[in-house]
């Protein structure tokens, strides 16, 4: 069963943003389903929907080391579960 | 699947809207405690609290953490303390005991409030609910997370007029016992006509004796949300306007859905209720007022007001009952002054009202709501300001309630401050003519006739 997480990155455009945070997944064992990208008033704004199934990782500390990873890249990176989405948006 | 337009309008709400859920409040019955042994009764009651909530701060923080969505408190609802004190308690001083059983239960699993000293008392006041009532104002010093609520009336029985005199002399008390903090003990205290049993909400919330051993009821909010959306459709119609905050309620009420779901799962209780209720707070966006305004108000208070408020509430409980299938507790929209920055400078501009106020109360839930008075305001004129918000609520089959504040060494002029979610309050002015006459007479007021409505 997937057990679908939200990935958002939000902050200024730079090199390698999606390349590092896509290695520090694959690293995880985290499995990348979708990517959207678009700029708002000037901000790279990014969502990954990815599946932590089979992570080697808890879904706590996936957050941390997103978070650490963001911080060192100079974004803002959040993950989230995906219902609150589903939720939200759809009946 | 889901999009990125979605993803960062969810996100938003919660970064820039202060969308939050405002409570997750475990209702506990307490009846099983019950015994004429007080120690003991109070050995249970600190037990049962303690295995039952252990979990919930815990709980509280995986969900924030799993969803990214602010969970701004824990709270717990008991049985009222009235009935559950009633075989053990043989002076007010042993009520008080039991309140410091409830503060130092909600501190062990860190529950912020904790509701349900309480006495129900529509019709009429057994000797243990009087001694709960006269308890009140040393209960409520003595402890910090304790809250009371009295449901003094109900459209079944009318309005118990002996209780609603007491509780004008008692709100003075607990006034003068808080002197010395601008009388703020105050907002820990509340009387009701039609009290529910499920209100997630403090200082009236309750576990009421309709209700299962243990429940989770859970508290949305968002006024900032809707004030957002209501920003995009300026001077569109009405149509228009109540479709918005139809849709925009339905997003709010569905996140306070998923969290309770899981609230529920993770901590093995079953699953109460939603309380749909738009509650402001001092926070700069997350008001109630400022959504009148954007509505086409220049102020909260204006005439208008209550027809934008009414309108307003209808369309967050339709918007609200599509998302979630059990909807309970107050479900409206709270417009407490000191609470909602909008409100405050409705006040200050002169704009509003206690009497506009209490009409606004008519079409929403709660009622008077954490208004600060002159604390020279003589109980019978206090009595009198509660019995007229009984009397919409008896009459109007509805839940009112009233959470006055009058603050002892201030008058109209003066701002108290409450420190946090609370906010500050500028003291309304009361009208100043008597009706000690009225409320001196003993007894009740009968309940009303339900045909011939006029």
């Amino acid at each position: 069963m997937e057990n679908k997480v939200i990935i958002t990155v939000v902050g200024k455009d730079t090199v390698g943003i999606i390349a590092r945070i896509c290695t520090y997944l694959a690293d995880s064992g985290v499995n990348v389903l979708d990517i959207t990208q678009t700029i708002v008033k000037g901000y790279f704004n990014m969502m990954m929907i990815v599946d932590i199934n089979a992570a080697s990782k808890s879904f706590g500390d996936l957050q941390t080391d997103l978070e650490k990873l963001g911080d060192e890249i100079g974004v803002q990176v959040k993950a989230q579960k995906e219902e609150i989405f589903e939720k939200m948006h759809r009946l | 699947m889901v999009n990125i337009k979605e993803v960062i309008e969810t996100n938003k709400m919660v970064e820039e809207q202060t969308l939050d859920v405002r409570t997750i409040t475990i209702g506990i019955s307490l009846l099983e405690c019950i015994d004429a042994d007080l120690k003991l009764l109070n050995e249970k009651i600190y037990h049962r609290i303690t295995t039952v909530a252990k979990d919930l701060d815990k709980v509280a923080k995986e969900i924030e953490r799993d969803y990214g969505i602010p969970i701004v408190n824990r709270r717990i609802s008991v049985t009222p303390i009235a009935l559950v004190g009633g075989a053990a308690c043989k002076t007010p001083e042993d009520f008080v005991g039991i309140a410091h059983t409830l503060d130092k239960a909600a501190e062990a699993v860190g529950a912020n409030l904790i509701g349900g000293y309480s006495a129900l008392v529509s019709k009429g006041m057994t000797t243990a609910d009087e001694m709960l009532i006269r308890s009140i104002p040393q209960a409520l010093c003595e402890t910090s997370r304790v809250c009371s609520s009295v449901n003094l009336a109900s459209t079944k029985t009318g309005i118990n007029m002996d209780a609603v005199r007491l509780m004008g002399d008692i709100l003075l008390q607990v006034a003068d016992r808080s002197k010395d903090r601008d009388s703020v003990d105050c907002m820990k205290l509340v009387v009701f006509c039609n009290a529910p049993d499920d209100n997630p909400f403090m200082a009236g919330a309750f576990h009421g004796v309709t209700e299962a051993d243990a429940i989770i009821n859970v508290g949305v909010s968002g006024p900032g949300v809707v004030k957002k959306a209501l920003e995009q459709v300026r001077g569109e119609s009405f149509e228009v306007l109540c479709e918005t905050i139809k849709k925009t309620a339905f997003k709010v009420t569905r996140v306070g859905q998923l969290v309770a779901q899981e609230a529920s799962k993770r901590l093995g209780i079953p699953f109460g209720i939603i309380d749909l209720s738009l509650a402001p707070t001092p926070a700069i966006g997350d008001s109630v007022a400022d959504i009148l305004c954007e509505i086409g108000l220049e102020y909260a208070g204006a005439p208008g007001t209550t027809a934008a408020l009414a309108m307003l509430n209808d369309q967050v409980k339709k918007g609200g009952v599509m998302a979630s299938s059990y909807v309970g507790g107050l479900s409206g929209a709270f417009i407490p002054v000191s609470e909602d920055q909008g409100m405050i400078n409705s006040v200050e501009a002169g704009a509003i009202t206690l009497e506009k106020l209490e009409a606004m109360t008519c079409v929403c839930s709660v009622g008077l709501d954490m208004i600060a008075i002159p604390g020279d305001t003589p109980a019978t004129t206090i009595s009198g300001m509660i019995a007229d918000e009984m009397a919409l609520g008896m009459v109007n089959q509805k839940t009112t309630a009233a959470r006055l504040i009058p603050v002892i060494g201030k008058g109209v002029g003066d701002t108290v401050e409450f420190g946090g979610l609370f906010g500050y309050a500028p003291i309304m002015p009361v009208n100043k003519f008597s009706c000690a006459d009225f409320i001196n007479r003993e007894g009740r007021i009968p309940a009303p006739i339900h045909s011939f409505k006029n």
